[in-house]
């Protein structure tokens, strides 16, 4: 008799109900505990966990899923062969007990024959069928999901920095890497288990119906308190779910901070206190998950009491059927064998719901970051600019905010001839690090343009931009791989001798080659940490390679050590030769090899003149150079 | 594999008779099921046979109980087991938490918070599922098993050898799949975390992507590891579809040799229409119980693994611990002596030289010290060392005369505060940070500390001391952070401050005020100040020079700028001294290969 061993154990425990899935969404882990403090909840709390597709949701799915409509159409096919296969087991076995009996009695071999032939390609075209769909369904999911991922991924690297801030990483992250898999799941399990439960609630609905009207019936009747069984189970697992993923991020970040910041835990006894904290979110978890097992120790028995309740009427009534002859035991057979299968396809059909509202949570959230739009596009049509960039640069009636309210740069002009060396100082929030956003184009004006070599830095593609304009920052960020890949990154296609070429040029090559495999260290082992001076001296070697025409360092220089800060002047002072530089500084010392100096208060230039100038002038940078060469003594 | 499982009873031990009762209600409700068909035969070759509707009733009823019976049985086995075992997995978790807390920073240097989390989460999850499930059915379904072909036989000998024969195949079969469906599925994890991975850097490091122009490059490097994935998923795909290929096939061709074999019977009178019906269903109930066999081996064996990871952190030797006789002293002077002091990491070979070594050094109550050094002269280490972080691997340090290795941690933690050049915040409100350690201070304790470490922007921030900072509230700048460091090692009142770089993300004005408020606080207290720029080592009354692994000068700033061309090579801006940098870096040279330079 074919039987289709998904047949979930009367007792077996589901995926979906106990996951502890990493969840980067912390949101909803705030709790009325004072010592966490207060932030402005997520607006992300609001987007409704439930199965109703928005428009956008629905649009990213048809576009993920048209270029296979094709196969997916191959899929249901299958589906209907591998259930059709499933379903012929009982009717081969009535017919077997029915007509092969008799004739086998009367001496006729042929109906038993038949009846072995059938079952048997039954369950060879059952399990090919099985088998068949699992793995094209495996190459459409993966299609649909390396889709997925790639756009996703390009889109958020299209978006502007503006975004990426306002976003927050960890949101960008989660979306992603966690709901990109959280669709994975659903898409892995999920498909063959609405196939399967589907096809065959409705396959042996009709066929018990077609098969005998009143008995059929009464298998029908289970329905009723099975879906009140099942609407019930929902709720009760949603209001759960939704708990126990609350309590899992909560229990993940408690247990995440504490070990990455497990000097500061142990420097300051924070031990006892911390336990009591995982001891209370671990508690909810379990709470949670012990609430998940009891809704499930509910439900499944109360499927499987349905099931069996209705199996007894059926052998009851189907019983009686058959002493009055309008019925054969063979029917009979057939008839308890459907019904014992019909009822586990409901149970799939609810985990199946449950993965499916947090994958159509999870579709919404990454719809909504498809649907951003970059606020710094590239043009359709770029301005080229020369091979040679002079590196001319121009902020022409500039003004630029944040948001409205509060104006950063109100109307800014500025222009930097070609070859300058330009130091911007002033106090935090005077408008420095704005200047050099706009310039690499991190963000555009609000009104008024900047231009480099005449042609608005808007009218540039990405290659001639990086070309022209690169910027160092003060966070000196290094991605796993070999020093000498982080330093390539300035470059791809720069060869091995030009980037340790690199590295020396700046001072950087002498630590290097003292890491334990020098220039092939991985960044990411044991060993092969950085300090953040080095890190920001890998990142100065970088931007050398780069070979911009217009370099922008902003406070790039702040977390060297003297000797390092030295040796970065010294070797500034060769690389900026016809070059335009922007540097932005705290310290006074960097600011000496410039050209010109610009002081900024308020996103206003006050001051504007060589360094000697300047200091000369008895003016606020004369003030600041006196303090400073008060703390060298 | 039975060894690592057997490890796990200390924990089980509290529920061991909650988990016998579970493991004999599922073998019951088992029974039931297959109680199923001998009734169903019963009614056929009785009631049906002889057309007697009244002899339907008991029968039915039998079914009725026995349907009842398995459902409810089912349900009574998940509520008595649920929720301890649950409580096996938070017990476990805690006690995992606790004992990581306990171990000391040269292990958790060792070990990615993420690979601990991983055991905390999906390790934990993968043991608690076996108890509430796997270890049980392995048992239950071994059972029904061994009582199915039982009845199989008794019903007829030929068919349920048959069974029985098909039987071992499928078990060997799906549990060898099962096992190469664990290898792939770990690797899809790591490729899935590889993936997360570059993500996060293409995230974080979204600056440096943009101001390079280099999205493409890490698109591509995100492509192939995502198509990498992909590979992955469609080999674990193919080892899925042969095992429901063998799932499937081979109980088909055992139940169809069945019936072929069992309907001759019948038509040959050796066998009853009811006997075969009756058949057909234990057959059939058989199959899950059979084909989860390799299954549960699978899953006992990943959980086999799973224990081995989580004991490989619990057996950790926690080597930096409490005395058993602690020693303790009311003078709370903060007298620091250094004495022949070594230190070597625990995992680096006997060969390397030891981060420091043969260090002296005395710093009076009272007195402000700065170190000075080059970058990986051990200065963080030394710092780490006072705070017992790590012990030393020679020599000793005391407090107050009494070696650091005889306080009781909490005092000596409690003596001695340290603000950390990379200053961790915690998801926790600003009060929350600045406290970390005092549970019992005040809020007045607490503004005390921010005057201190000039961190007036606190009353900026939306809900002043109750704003959410860290990870997941306000973020800060460098500065502001550091800030409330350094007002987190003041409030407690330490007769030893230990400060690592303290003013470094601090621009000139911010720097200046901090100093003034600081020196308030210093003047009093003991205080070890790791220093890269002359303006911080303005704060002390003495300077030291490390270098080597040990103390190489001590002195005042001017003293040592006009006699330590080391010195003057770290600490003298481009401005004063590009003629004597080039001098000075010759000098430094000797004094790290240790020649030319003594005290």
């Amino acid at each position: 008799m074919s039987g289709q061993t998904t047949t979930p154990a009367p007792d077996q425990v589901s995926a979906a109900d106990d996951e502890w899935l990493p969840e980067s969404d912390f949101s909803a882990a705030a709790t009325d505990e004072s010592w966490r403090g207060v932030a402005t909840e997520d607006e992300e709390v609001s987007v409704e966990v439930g199965v109703k597709l928005q428009s956008r949701s629905r649009r990213l799915l048809g576009s993920l899923l048209r270029p296979h409509l094709r196969t997916l159409l191959v899929m249901v096919a299958i589906a209907v062969v591998e259930q059709g296969s499933y379903l012929a087991g009982p009717l081969v076995v009535a017919y077997g007990i029915n007509s092969a009996i008799p004739a086998l009695v009367a001496g006729n071999g042929a109906p038993l024959t038949w009846t072995a032939i059938v079952y048997l390609t039954a369950g060879v075209l059952n399990a090919l069928s099985r088998a068949a769909f699992t793995r094209v369904g495996a190459r459409v999911t993966q299609a649909v999901m390396v889709d997925l991922r790639e756009r996703t991924f390009r889109h958020s690297q299209s978006l502007s920095l503006e975004f990426h801030e306002k976003y927050t990483s960890g949101k960008v992250i989660s979306r992603l890497s966690s709901d990109v898999e959280t669709l994975q799941e659903l898409a892995a399990e999920g498909l063959e288990q609405l196939a399967s439960s589907v096809l065959s609630i409705l396959v042996i609905s009709v066929t018990l119906v077609v098969y005998d009207v009143e008995l059929g019936l009464i298998a029908l009747a289970a329905f009723l308190p099975i879906f009140v069984l099942t609407r019930w189970y929902q709720k009760r697992s949603q209001a759960i779910y939704r708990r126990s993923r609350s309590a899992i991020a909560a229990t993940i970040v408690q247990f995440a901070e504490t070990m990455n910041g497990i000097r500061a835990v142990q420097a300051f006894r924070r031990e006892s206190k911390n336990k009591a904290i995982f001891g209370r979110v671990n508690g909810d978890y379990s709470k949670a998950t012990g609430d998940s097992l009891v809704a499930l120790a509910i439900y499944t028995p109360g499927l499987r009491l349905v099931g069996n309740i209705t199996l007894a009427v059926v052998m009851l009534v189907g019983a009686g059927r058959v002493i009055d002859g309008s019925f054969q035991i063979g029917d009979l057979a057939a008839f308890l064998l459907y019904v014992r299968r019909m009822y586990d396809p409901l149970e799939e059909l609810a985990y199946f719901y449950n993965g499916l509202q947090s994958a159509t949570a999870a579709l919404e959230k990454i719809s909504g970051l498809l649907e951003e739009r970059p606020s710094v596009p590239e043009p359709a049509e770029p301005t080229a600019l020369a091979d040679e960039i002079d590196g001319a640069v121009r902020f022409s009636d500039v003004t630029f905010a944040y948001n409205p309210r509060t104006p950063v740069l109100p109307r800014f002009d500025l222009v930097v001839p070609a070859g300058q060396t330009l130091a911007v100082v002033g106090a935090t929030g005077a408008g420095k690090s704005t200047l050099a956003k706009l310039l690499s184009r991190f963000y555009d004006p609000t009104s008024g343009s900047v231009t480099l070599d005449g042609v608005d830095l808007t009218d540039l593609s990405t290659a001639d931009l990086r070309r022209g304009v690169v910027m160092v920052t003060q966070e000196s960020f290094l991605f796993a791989g070999t020093v000498a890949d982080n330093i390539a990154l300035g470059r791809p296609t720069a060869t091995r001798a030009e980037i340790e070429a690199a590295a020396d040029a700046i001072g950087a090559g002498e630590f290097i080659r003292l890491l334990p495999d020098g220039f092939d260290t991985d960044v990411r082992k044991r060993g092969g940490r950085l300090s953040a001076g080095q890190r920001q001296l890998v990142g100065f070697a970088r931007a050398f390679l780069a070979d911009p025409a217009v370099l922008i360092l902003d406070e790039a220089t702040a977390s060297l050590d003297i000797p390092s800060e030295r040796a970065v002047q010294h070797a500034l002072k060769s690389i900026l030769v016809g070059r335009t530089a922007v540097i932005i500084a705290h310290r006074l010392s960097t600011v000496l090899i410039a050209d010109r100096v610009l002081v900024m208060e308020a996103g206003r230039i006050v001051e504007d003149g060589s360094p000697e100038e300047l200091i000369a002038d008895d003016g606020h940078f004369a003030g600041l150079h006196t303090a400073w060469r008060d703390s060298l003594v | 594999m039975f060894r690592s499982l057997k490890r796990l009873y200390p924990y089980v031990r509290p529920v061991a008779g909650y988990l016998v009762a579970s493991a004999l209600l599922a073998g019951v409700a088992t029974l039931c099921g297959l109680a199923f068909p001998l009734v169903i035969q019963r009614i056929i070759d009785g009631p049906i046979a002889h057309k007697d509707v009244s002899g339907l009733w008991v029968p039915t009823l039998f079914l009725l109980a026995f349907g009842i019976g398995e459902a409810v049985l089912f349900n009574v086995r998940r509520l008595v087991a649920g929720r301890p075992i649950v409580r096996v997995e938070q017990n476990m978790r805690d006690a995992l938490y606790a004992k990581l807390q306990a171990l000391p920073v040269a292990f958790h240097d060792r070990w990615p918070a993420g690979q601990l989390i991983s055991r905390a989460a999906s390790d934990l999850g993968i043991i608690r599922r076996f108890m509430a499930f796997g270890a049980v059915f392995l048992v239950v379904n071994i059972a029904t098993f061994i009582v199915g072909v039982a009845i199989l036989l008794t019903l007829s000998v030929p068919l349920g050898l048959v069974v029985a024969a098909l039987a071992l195949p499928l078990v060997g079969l799906s549990s060898f799949y099962e096992r190469k469906y664990q290898v792939l599925a770990r690797r899809s994890q790591d490729q899935a975390g590889d993936l997360t991975t570059t993500v996060e850097e293409s995230v974080l490091g979204i600056r440096i992507i943009k101001a390079f122009g280099r999205s493409a490059h890490i698109g591509r490097r995100f492509i192939d590891q995502a198509m990498d994935l992909r590979q992955t998923e469609l080999t674990k795909a193919k080892v899925v579809s042969l095992l429901w290929a063998v799932i499937i096939l081979l109980p088909e061709i055992a139940l169809g040799i069945a019936l072929i074999f069992g309907i001759r019977q019948v038509a040959d009178g050796s066998m009853t229409a009811g006997q075969l019906v009756a058949f057909f269903g234990v057959a059939m109930g058989l199959r899950w119980p059979i084909d989860s066999i390799g299954w549960l081996l699978a899953i006992a064996n990943d959980t086999a693994a799973a224990t081995d990871r989580f004991f490989e952190v619990m057996d950790a030797p926690v080597t930096i611990a409490s005395p058993a006789t602690p020693k303790t002293t009311t003078d709370r002077s903060g007298r620091l002596t250094f004495r022949d002091v070594e230190f070597r990491f625990p995992d680096t070979a006997p060969a390397t030289k030891p981060v420091l070594s043969g260090l002296n050094l005395d710093v009076a109550a009272g007195e402000t010290l700065a170190i000075v050094g080059a970058t990986g002269s051990g200065k963080t280490t030394l710092t780490a060392l006072v705070e017992r972080l790590y012990d030393v691997t020679g020599g000793s340090i005391t407090l107050d005369g009494i070696d650091l290795r005889d306080f009781e941690l909490s005092d000596l933690r409690q003596r001695v505060a340290i603000a950390f050049e990379e200053p961790t915040l915690f998801s926790a409100s600003v009060r929350e940070n600045v406290l970390l350690g005092m549970p019992d201070g005040t809020d007045d304790d607490v503004r005390r500390a921010l005057r201190v470490a000039q961190a007036g922007f606190v009353d900026d921030l939306p809900w002043g001391l109750d704003t959410r900072i860290g990870e997941q509230g306000m973020s800060l700048s460098g500065g502001q952070r550091q800030r409330l460091a350094l007002a987190r090692a003041v409030v407690g009142n330490p007769s030893v401050l230990v400060l690592d770089d303290p003013l470094s993300a601090l621009d000139i004005h911010t720097e200046a005020q901090v100093e003034a408020a600081l020196r308030s606080v210093l003047g009093s207290t003991t205080a070890l100040v790791i220093a890269h720029r002359a303006s911080t080592v303005m704060l002390a009354d003495r300077v030291a020079l490390l270098s080597g692994g040990r103390i190489t000068a001590t002195g005042s700033h001017s003293e040592l700028m006009a006699t330590v061309p080391a010195y003057r090579y770290l600490l003298a801006s481009e401005a004063d001294s590009t003629a004597a940098a080039g001098l000075a870096a010759a000098d430094a040279l000797k004094v790290s290969t240790g020649k030319g330079f003594s005290r």
